[in-house]
């Protein structure tokens, strides 16, 4: 149980691109950071610890945590480095949520980031696997997802077009977010005649490389209330890790995502997730996974995540809208999108999502995704929490 | 318990990963490299807040948080704040040893940059001595358009 509940009470963004060769990382970090702290009405001397990470490898700098203090405002405060692969944005939500639920800290600021134009993806990626085992026949991450797309499509007989659905989907919501790096429309003919990365995966069911920082401040019940009027309270987070060796996954479904989700409504005392939930912020790297992982959230039955997606259900304006943002398909700088994720759920639930807002937002959920099947899953609520 | 290295030797699997990085100087930065690489300038930044002036440059002031920042030539000799004559030579080591590690506060400026101090007798150097930049005769907008700095004799 935390000592103190939590809330965000502030989120600040870069507009995320392809590159940004106009800043170097410290200060592509300074502009989510600085927005943060507009947004939230703060200064930097507000804040009492800063919790930061981006991919290992990516930007091949080691020690984040103090080389980013003249972009974090670390200088001369508590930073932490949290790296956790796709999760990491998630994670860092997950790991500030619990700096301030633990009552050790009062106001913190979190940061993701990435500059994936200054990297080799595939290459940085492929060190997340086991050096004697998995890395010397397999690299980078769309093979492991397409592997897990072709046991899906197997055993209940979905289809390219209908992931494709759902690449048109992101890609239309995304035009609602300027924050968003692919605003631009696409048709499910667009998706299926784009290049086939790793069969059945097209270049359009997948998400981008981005430049982009996200900053997110929570702060805890004594003063959340005084920094804004409607703040955004964490209920309850939860994380699922599960395998070392890529052989061992159930390929098909998402196991930890869906541990991970019964957690949380076990704790919240959800229990009909698809009517209590009113939005989600799913990290949905490529489009089969909106069929799938709805599947593990409780929100569809197996194998009937093609036809919910297909009945527009989850499109804005639908019963359960999934990605406002247009999500990870249209932008994604990794190490900041899980705290995407969280800080456009905040946003709906402050009612401060504008052209992407979901309107009546009680409960939104926001999660994160890595490498070997693994997730993160937070719990967003306009109310106080009871607990 | 089998002992299976009775016979073998323990098995090692090498990386054959190349993970190649670029990193972009971004607009402050770029500023101060060109001014080194066309017009043999050193540039920083000065706070008008606190009032100090930052070599390297920064966009934001790390102190004030602020980006209120002026650019400010500083000269191109300095103090030596302080170094090390680095005796061994490591693979990692871009210059033959011995080479001396110095920090150098250049005058106009509230911080100091890193680089190699040459043409110092060893027993003579010293914290507090005054060097001096020697520009490189080829410089392609990089710290090694500074060759190395110099006592001031
Ligand atoms: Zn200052």
């Amino acid at each position: 149980m935390p000592k103190k509940r939590v809330a965000i009470v502030g989120t600040g963004q870069t507009y995320h691109k392809s590159h940004r060769p106009d800043v170097n990382g410290q200060e592509l970090i300074n502009e989510a950071v600085k927005r943060a702290l507009q947004d939230a009405d703060l200064t930097i001397k507000d804040i009492d610890a800063v919790v930061i990470g981006n991919m290992d490898h990516f930007e091949g700098i080691n020690y984040v945590d103090c080389w980013s203090v003249d972009g974090s405002g670390g200088i001369m405060k508590p930073v932490i480095k949290l790296t956790t692969g796709g999760t990491t944005g998630s994670t860092l939500a997950i790991g500030g949520y619990q700096l301030v639920a633990s009552g050790f800290f009062e106001k913190v600021l979190i940061i993701g980031w990435e500059k994936n134009s200054e990297s080799d993806t595939t290459g940085a990626i492929t060190t997340a696997f086991d050096p004697v085992w998995d890395r010397l026949v397999f690299a980078g991450a769309i093979s492991g997802l397409a592997a897990e797309a072709q046991a899906y499509m197997a055993k209940y007989g979905a289809t390219e077009k209908d992931a494709a659905r759902v690449s048109v989907r992101d890609r239309k919501h995304a035009c609602n977010n300027p924050h968003a790096q692919l605003r631009r429309e696409i048709t499910i003919e667009d998706v299926l005649a784009s290049p086939m990365l790793a069969d059945p995966i097209h270049l359009l069911d997948v998400c981008p490389r981005t430049d982009g920082a996200c900053a997110v401040i929570m702060a805890n019940e004594d003063c959340a209330g005084k920094i804004t009027a409607v703040p955004d309270w964490i209920w309850a987070t939860a994380n699922r890790h599960k395998y070392t060796y890529l052989g061992d996954v159930n390929w098909g479904e998402l196991d930890s995502l869906a541990g991970a989700s019964r957690e949380i409504y076990a704790k919240a005392g959800i229990r009909e997730p698809k009517k209590e939930i009113d939005v989600i912020e799913l990290y949905q790297p490529y489009s089969f996974a909106g069929i799938i992982w709805i599947e593990d959230l409780g929100i569809a039955e197996r194998g009937k995540g093609a036809e919910y997606i297909w009945s527009g259900a989850t499109d804005m304006g639908g019963e359960l809208p999934i990605n406002p943002s247009g999500g990870v398909i249209a932008c994604n700088p990794i190490g900041a999108t899980g705290l995407i994720r969280c800080a456009e759920a905040a946003l709906q639930v402050m009612g401060k999502a504008e052209a992407r807002q979901v309107p009546d937002v009680n409960f939104a959920i926001s999660t994160g995704f890595g490498g070997c099947m693994w997730s993160d899953m937070l719990l967003h609520g306009k109310r106080k929490p009871d607990f | 318990m089998i002992d299976i290295f009775a016979d073998v030797e323990p098995m090692v699997f090498k990386s054959g990963i190349n993970v190649p990085y670029s990193w972009w100087a971004g607009e402050t930065a770029e500023r101060f490299f060109l001014a080194l690489r066309d017009d043999k300038k050193i540039m920083g930044t000065g706070c008008s807040i606190c009032e100090k002036v930052f070599v390297p440059p920064r966009k934001v002031c790390p102190l004030c948080f602020q980006e209120n920042m002026a650019w400010v030539e500083v000269s191109s000799e300095g103090v030596l704040e302080s170094f090390t004559i680095v005796e061994r030579q490591l693979a990692s080591l871009p210059r033959k040893a011995p080479v001396i590690f110095g920090l150098i506060r250049l005058d106009g400026a509230d911080t100091s940059i890193l680089h190699y101090i040459e043409d110092a007798d060893h027993t003579d150097i010293k914290i507090g001595m005054r060097v001096a930049a020697k520009f490189s005769d080829e410089r392609s907008g990089s710290m090694h358009d500074i060759d190395c700095f110099r006592p001031v004799r």
